[in-house]
């Protein structure tokens, strides 16, 4: 029984370390390869010893793909590829390629420079796991070999974001990654066709969560922005390097742009100033107004925005600074919000979510004196606001996706178990298809029934149009003919033809069966009669009286002669080949009904 | 039968030899062309490979055919097409026969047994699909045949079974197009022939190619269009093609289903999978809006499009189109709509967000919640968050259209409208300020939506600040915070754009007008007047400060309590404003004043009736003029005119048409001055000096026509004779003139010849209202058309000059609405003193704004003229974008024009202008067979002429040299 068995080594059950196993019709392809933010021992990368204890994963994997560039994604990959050892193809979109080292320098940076850690990956296999990628275009079909092919489709939620479709023969598998169904300022909604695969795999990261229009929020965060700037405030907007920090400029700069603004805009230099270089490369991947207008202007060549330099804190006047990190847990953001919190003029905006015991969780929860190191304590008299842009599909999101792929069967990772089974009970409960949501290390198996194709000879289909009218589209239809199974290849042809080609002679397959009717008379009148008889009620065939006193309807043979016993019994002799079985049983058994009287 | 075509060919020949030997008879100057049928032939016959006889035909489509040649080139074609092997060149001739059938004049129905005879022995599937299509110009040419109408959807429903999708498509779009309407009880008592085209049409539905299947919902679209009344039954086999794997279905789907629920609004059908049953208007209603998520974006921007036009939806499935229920971590939350109406109604409305504000609330059923409602559920939520922006706009039309019929529901999308405002593409933002202005009536904005649209005041666009004063027009507001606010926030739009100072004015004064009691409690704020004490008198030509003024007084006059608290200097500014921009200022009743206006107003109105009599009466005066003597006459049309022109001046209303008139009498007194001249009497020798009046009368008489025939819109075909028939007269005066003062026969041919083709085109232009000219001009001309023809240059001359003297002054009917075209130049002011400085040799870019009136088609017509000082004249062309549309009759344009120079030593003004581009030959109408042809590309209209229509506006430049 041919199956897709599927298990996740990460992100089953969980957000982070998203690393899925999924074997297709002998075929192992590993879907993504991350780490955990929560973990600093071996947890925080996938147990690799999973998919084999002794023996090469090279032999094992058909191939990699890393869905997008976040490290809960790709975190893993120079570890998996480097030092645990894997040598075969990793598949990303081109964005990816070229932003994933970056963010991986800079997360090795932190872990060795930082936190001072030993046996981690270096830049160069950061360098030498890069050789290994393979680049692919959205809607390409990649032959990974003769029979595993894959096509990756938008996904939105980042820069180069891709959801994946992997196929064997009839079988497919559309891994989504993360993605996002609502368009935003930089990107648009992911887009899928109607592929119809044996299994999606979903992330489910707000499985119960249906969001309020982004119209709303978007107003709101600029409405805040504008009335502290003419008031002559500051706004400092802690965010990470990537995604999020490019949506919020882009609607900011098209907001100044708008309303003729004058107050600067600082985004803090590094990182954010190198992503978004690759930003303005990669226009296609972005929504349709960036790519549409990109010819007079690349949206991401900032007017108003600026590179930010550590001086300008102090300038006085009104101004707009993006800041990492997002928390305000270290660095810049930190630096700038001490040097503003004491102004009630002044705003912090922050715009995701933030983890317990960082500056921001604290002030977000409504703490107005913090204590910072050297026992100094900060009172924060600036305003702080929230605003959540995020960039993943919600639960109507996810449904809407499910309702495009129409799959067989779904099977939902990334996300937290409780809110999970809320939307495995929905899908099952609106699409009627089966939905699982395995945890990790545990194997789902889904048996399918691969249809096989079978190339069917011309002449034969021709002959079988000829006989009817056109075939009914969706309905099955009866038709005669001979399989042939050779070099795993399936044919259909014509009897003669198979015979002629496997060398066969024709044997013949002839039915016969004798009808005892009582009648007294000779035989050529019984055969007259016969023929009278069929004659009359087997109107649309062809009905022949033969010279030497047998009867034939199409090719069957009908033969009178008397019993050789009782004179008074006749014995009608019917013969037919296999071919005309069922006029042939039906003619024996109208026979047997007995002839009419004939009005003598 | 081929004896038969031979014949037909012989006769075609021979015909031809006939007409020559006609024409060379009566010596006609005219080429005439050989016949078609004959010369296709003799290249057919030529024709050595398929693909040379595909160049012929190819040679051949490019030329027209006349109606009476047409039966025997389908003669030709035919013939050929049987002897033919090659598919491609049978496919051709196929496709020509098409087009031959639908030559006006020719009857196709003496083709149509041959057509279907080759239909039958064609293989070829694609020269099937082109028949078919032949089959389909001639049935609708025969429109009204019943029998080969019945015919030809027998021969389609006998191809509907062909393997190839086009000729199934053909098919299809056959029985869309002919399929009979009703089965009449004549075809009943035929028996087979009566097939109900629907269910013929309806079964492939499913078909197993997409593209068929969406031209079976064409066909049936089209059954519709025709009148037929589709069955109900369609509307389930309608729905289930919604959820097919193609586009183009789904989209085909969307608008049958509309089509449905407009037919059968009130049946109800069944929802499945509960007993309950809902009318169809409202399934549909709902089936739709699922479409507005689909996953492609055509499909999208059509049932976005469609749910706008179903008005009959119950209001309850209206507003879920609205709701989208939100929740977190399965708790139900509110949305920021709801919140902001909550606080507003709360009494605090201007609270900073706190984190946790949105906190969710209540728990919810996780088995109430259905994520995908195949109801309406959030379908504009969805509609106006899309990635596409034409499907956003399309989810804006959708929404004005529906909130224009139901006032709850325009209360309700509200919000959303509002939030459109933010969108970031200009488009959209533009499309859904103009949407809640249509639905203004129905509205009264919260404080709080009121603050969001008076943000959008600060956009760069002046598009959209002018569309949104355009909304503040028409805007109720609820409270005067909302008053004061709106006031601040133009007044600060103001400081920001100076420019849109008018703009600004004309919308606070409706603001004023339609909120006097808002507006009486801010009075004394406004105005900054404190109870004891005097404060200063504001700058009277502050904008800001008129603009309050404007608000105010407008306001003031329907609250007659508000000029009590008015200081002493505000009536004497509202003396001066009332004075300079009395647009703006109303007349108001002050106490202890005279009423300044009371005077004009009433003289207005009862003085129509006689003015427009009056203006009767003095063109019936006129127009009884041959038989005056021309001393009278001339004296009369002077009068005349001149009353026409006063009488233009005080009735704005009437000025259209009596300019209009006052400027065909002018033509018509030029003609009888120039006649009258000595000239005529003196011999040849001395006419050079004083031929100057007579040509030059010609030359304005010319000016004039084109003036009338393009500068007034609403001028019809019956005035348009006229003018050209004056302008012939213009060209005959022209011609004699010429003919006087040259020496020499040479140059008088090519003029001669030139005016008789002018007479020529005027008669094939104008042959329907020939009858209307008896005993003018042209009439007398037309007769002696065969003599003028053979005639020589002199004695044409002479001809023409007793002509003219004895032709009658033609009558010209008064068209029901005409308006002179005009166009003022706001901008540039013209009134600067410091010159626009520039290096020599660039560019600089000066913005023109101005107001078009009455201009058709101002995208193709409308230039702007560059006068230099040493005569240089620049004409640029504005782009289409360039040209707004804010009213009818009414046009704007803003646009930049470029000027550049080489260097002056002296700043100098240049001058700018418009100017009406006309073209007169624009008017001659096209034969269908060179639009239907292939590779006659439409020759682009060319300018012939100019007008200038606007007063010129003198900028001060200065072209500095370049610094080395």
């Amino acid at each position: 029984m041919p199956e897709i068995r599927v298990t996740p080594l990460g992100a089953g059950q969980d957000v982070g370390r998203s690393c899925i196993l999924v074997s297709i019709a002998g075929k192992n392809v590993m879907l993504d390869c991350g780490m955990h933010m929560g973990f600093n021992d071996d947890r925080r990368f996938p147990d690799f010893s999973y998919i084999t204890q002794n023996g090469r994963l090279t032999d094992f994997l058909d191939c990699v793909i890393i869905s997008h560039f976040h490290l809960d994604h790709c975190g893993a990959l120079p570890y998996f590829s480097e030092m645990v050892g894997y040598d075969g193809p990793i598949y990303m979109t081109h964005p990816t390629q070229a932003i994933c080292p970056i963010l991986l320098e800079d997360y090795r940076k932190i872990a060795v420079d930082k936190k001072g850690e030993a046996n981690f990956f270096t830049s160069q296999m950061i360098k030498d796991c890069m050789k290994k990628v393979v680049a692919v275009h959205l809607h390409q079909t990649v032959q990974v070999d003769d029979e595993l092919e894959i096509k990756a489709y938008y996904a939105g939620h980042v820069l180069g974001a891709a959801m994946f479709q992997i196929k064997v023969g009839s079988e497919s598998v559309v891994y989504t990654g993360d993605y996002n169904m609502t368009p935003d300022r930089h990107l648009g909604a992911a887009w899928i066709d109607k592929c119809r695969p044996n299994l999606l795999i979903t992330e489910s990261t707000y499985a119960t969560t249906i969001r309020d229009s982004k119209r709303c929020r978007e107003r709101d965060f600029l409405k805040k922005v504008h009335e502290t700037v003419e008031r002559g405030g500051k706004v400092l907007i802690p965010v990470f390097a990537l995604g999020r920090a490019q949506e919020l400029c882009i609607l900011l700069e098209t907001f100044w742009e708008r309303m003729n603004l004058k107050v600067p805009i600082y985004f803090s230099t590094g990182l954010t100033e190198k992503a978004n270089h690759y930003y303005k490369l990669f226009i296609t991947w972005t929504n349709q107004k960036i790519r549409k207008t990109f010819v007079q202007r690349n949206m991401f060549e900032f007017k108003h925005i600026k590179a930010f330099d550590r001086a300008f804190a102090d300038n006085p006047g009104p101004m707009v600074v993006f800041a990492t990190p997002g928390m305000l847990h270290a660095g810049q953001s930190l630096q700038i919000f001490r040097k503003w919190a004491g102004n009630e003029k002044n705003m912090v905006i922050m715009p995701g979510y933030c983890v317990q015991g960082t500056v921001g969780h604290k002030i977000l929860s409504g703490q107005r004196k913090l204590e910072m190191e050297g026992r100094q304590v900060l009172e924060v008299k600036m305003q702080v606001e929230y605003m959540s842009f995020s960039a993943h599909a919600d639960a109507k999101g996810i449904m809407q996706l499910v309702g495009q792929a129409e799959p067989e069967s779904v099977l939902l990772v990334h996300g937290e178990a409780k809110k999970m089974e809320f939307l495995r009970q929905k899908i099952e409960q609106e699409f009627r298809v089966s939905c699982y949501m395995p945890a990790n290390g545990e194997t789902v198996t889904l048996p399918t029934s691969p249809s096989i194709p079978v190339g069917i000879s011309l002449g034969l289909l021709k002959q079988e149009m000829a006989q009817g009218l056109l075939p009914e589209a969706k309905k099955p239809r009866l038709l005669h003919g001979t399989l042939i199974m050779k070099d795993s290849s399936f044919r259909l042809v014509s009897s003669e033809q198979a015979l002629k080609e496997l060398g066969l002679a024709e044997h013949q397959l002839r039915f016969t069966c004798r009808v005892h009717l009582q009648d007294t008379r000779k035989e050529q009148e019984m055969a007259l009669r016969v023929y009278s008889h069929l004659k009359s009620t087997l109107k649309d065939h062809c009905v022949q009286h033969l010279p030497d006193g047998s009867v034939t309807v199409e090719s069957i043979l009908i033969q009178a002669a008397a019993h050789s016993e009782d004179p008074g019994i006749k014995v009608l002799l019917v013969s037919w080949t296999y071919q005309d079985e069922e006029l042939g049983s039906f003619l024996t058994t109208l026979l047997k009904k007995g002839l009419p009287q004939t009005p003598s | 039968m081929a004896a038969h075509l031979k014949k037909r060919v012989y006769e075609e020949f021979t015909k031809v030899v006939q007409q020559q030997q006609e024409e060379i008879a009566t010596k006609k100057l005219r080429l005439t062309k050989p016949s078609k049928s004959a010369a296709l032939h003799v290249d057919l016959c030529k024709a050595a490979s398929p693909a040379d006889a595909l160049q012929y035909l190819l040679q051949f489509a490019r030329k027209p055919v006349e109606a009476e040649s047409v039966e025997g080139v389908v003669r030709i074609l035919l013939e050929h097409y049987y002897k033919e092997n090659d598919p491609s060149v049978r496919l051709k001739i196929a496709s020509l026969l098409g087009l031959l059938s639908k030559t006006a004049g020719f009857s196709p129905d003496c083709i149509i047994d041959d057509a279907i005879n080759i239909l039958q022995n064609e293989k070829s599937h694609q020269v099937l699909a082109q028949l078919l299509d032949t089959l389909l110009a001639i049935g609708t040419k025969l429109a009204e045949n019943q029998a080969i109408q019945t015919r030809l959807v027998d021969v389609a429903c006998k191809h509907l079974t062909d393997t190839s999708h086009g000729v199934r498509n053909k098919c299809l779009q056959l029985l869309g197009n002919l399929g009979s309407l009703e089965k009449s009880v004549t075809k009943d008592a035929e028996g087979l022939t009566a097939r109900d085209v629907q269910k013929i049409i309806g079964d492939y539905f499913s078909d197993q190619d997409p593209r068929v299947r969406t031209a079976a919902i064409k066909a049936m679209l089209q059954l519709h269009e025709r009148g037929l009344k589709l069955h109900q039954t369609v509307y389930n086999q309608a729905c289930k093609l919604l959820s097919d794997d193609y586009e183009q279905v789904r989209s085909a789907a969307v608008q049958l289903i509309w089509v449905v629920s407009q037919l059968y609004p009130e049946s109800i059908v069944p929802i499945p999978s509960s007993n309950e049953e809902i009318r169809l208007v409202d399934d549909a209603f709902g089936k739709i809006c699922h479409m507005v998520s689909d996953g492609s974006w055509v499909v999208r921007v059509q049932a976005a499009k469609l749910l706008g036009s179903m008005e009959q939806v119950s209001s309850h499935f209206l507003e879920q189109t609205l709701d989208k229920k939100l929740m977190s971590d399965l708790r139900r939350k509110r949305t920021a709509h709801e919140r902001a109406k909550e606080l507003y109604s709360s009494g605090e409305f201007s609270s900073g967000r706190k984190w946790g504000d949105d906190a969710p609330k209540e728990e919810i059923d996780t088995g109430a919640v259905n994520l995908i409602e195949s109801g309406a559920c959030g379908a504009f939520v969805h509609g106006l968050e899309d990635e596409m922006y034409e499907v956003r706009i399309a989810a804006v039309e959708a929404l004005c259209m529906l909130a224009q019929s139901s006032p709850s529901f325009a209360e309700k999308c509200l919000d959303f409208l509002v939030d459109m405002f933010n969108d970031e593409i200009e488009e959209v933002r533009l499309q859904s300020i103009h949407t809640m202005r249509k639905i203004s009536n129905n509205i009264t904005l919260r404080e709080d939506q009121l603050d969001t649209v008076l943000a959008v005041l600060e956009d760069s666009s002046r598009d959209i600040r002018e569309a949104l004063h355009e909304l503040l027009c028409c805007t109720n507001v609820s409270t005067k915070e909302g008053i004061h606010l709106a006031l601040v926030e133009l007044l600060k739009n103001l400081t920001k754009y100076p420019t849109d100072r008018d703009s600004i004015w004309k919308c606070l004064k409706f603001l004023g007008s339609r909120h006097p009691t808002l507006v009486l409690p801010l009075v004394p704020e406004l105005l900054s007047t404190h109870p004891f004490f005097d404060t200063a008198e504001p700058d009277m030509d502050d904008p800001a400060y008129i603009a309050v003024l404007v608000l105010i007084f407008n306001a003031a006059k329907t609250c007659p309590t508000m000029p009590a608290l008015f200081s002493d200097h505000t009536f004497r500014h509202y003396a001066y404003l009332r004075d300079s921009l009395s647009h703006l200022v109303p007349a108001l009743r002050l106490p202890g004043r005279k009423l300044v206006s009371s005077a004009v107003s009433p003289n207005i109105t009862p003085h129509e009736d006689p003015s427009q009599q009056f203006l009767q009466q003095s063109l019936e005066r006129v127009y009884s003029l041959q038989h005056l003597d021309p001393q009278g006459a001339q004296e009369l049309l002077e009068f005349t005119i001149r009353d026409l022109q006063r009488l233009g001046e005080l009735q704005s209303e009437l000025a259209g048409v009596a300019d209009f008139s006052a400027t065909y009498l002018r033509c018509q007194l030029l003609l009888i001055k120039a006649l009258q001249e000595k000239l005529w009497n003196v011999a040849a020798p001395l006419y050079l000096k004083q031929s100057d009046l007579a040509s030059a009368a010609a030359k304005q008489i010319m000016e004039e026509t084109y003036k009338m025939e393009f500068m007034y819109s609403g001028v019809e075909n019956k005035q348009v004779v006229i003018i050209h028939h004056m302008r012939l007269q213009a060209k005959a005066l022209q011609l004699i003139v010429t003919a006087r003062t040259t020496r020499g026969v040479d140059p008088l041919f090519g003029m001669c010849e030139k005016f008789l083709q002018e007479v020529d085109f005027f008669q094939r232009c104008f042959i329907a209202d020939l009858p209307q000219l008896q005993d003018s001009f042209v009439d007398k001309l037309l007769d002696l058309m065969p003599r003028l023809m053979t005639s020589k240059p002199a004695e044409v001359v002479k001809i023409l000059q007793t002509m003219l003297r004895q032709s009658t002054f033609l009558h010209l009917p008064l068209p029901e609405q005409i308006h002179k075209a005009s166009a003022t130049i706001i901008e540039p002011a013209g009134e600067s003193d410091n010159p626009l400085r520039f290096t020599s040799g660039l560019v600089v870019a000066l913005d023109v704004d101005a107001t078009l009136e009455h201009v058709q088609d101002p995208q193709s017509t409308v230039k702007v003229q560059v006068l230099y000082p040493d005569g240089q004249a620049q004409m640029i062309h504005p782009k289409p974008a360039d040209f707004r549309n804010p009213g009818p009759g009414r046009h704007r344009l803003i646009t930049q024009v470029y000027l550049s120079h080489a260097a002056w030593t002296e700043p100098c003004q240049v001058e700018v202008r418009l100017l009406l581009a006309y073209n007169s030959s624009a008017r001659i109408p096209k034969s269908p067979w060179i639009e239907g042809g292939e590779g006659s590309p439409q020759v682009e209209t060319s300018i012939e002429g100019t007008i200038p229509f606007s007063k010129p506006v003198k900028v001060y430049i200065m072209p500095k040299p370049a610094r080395r």
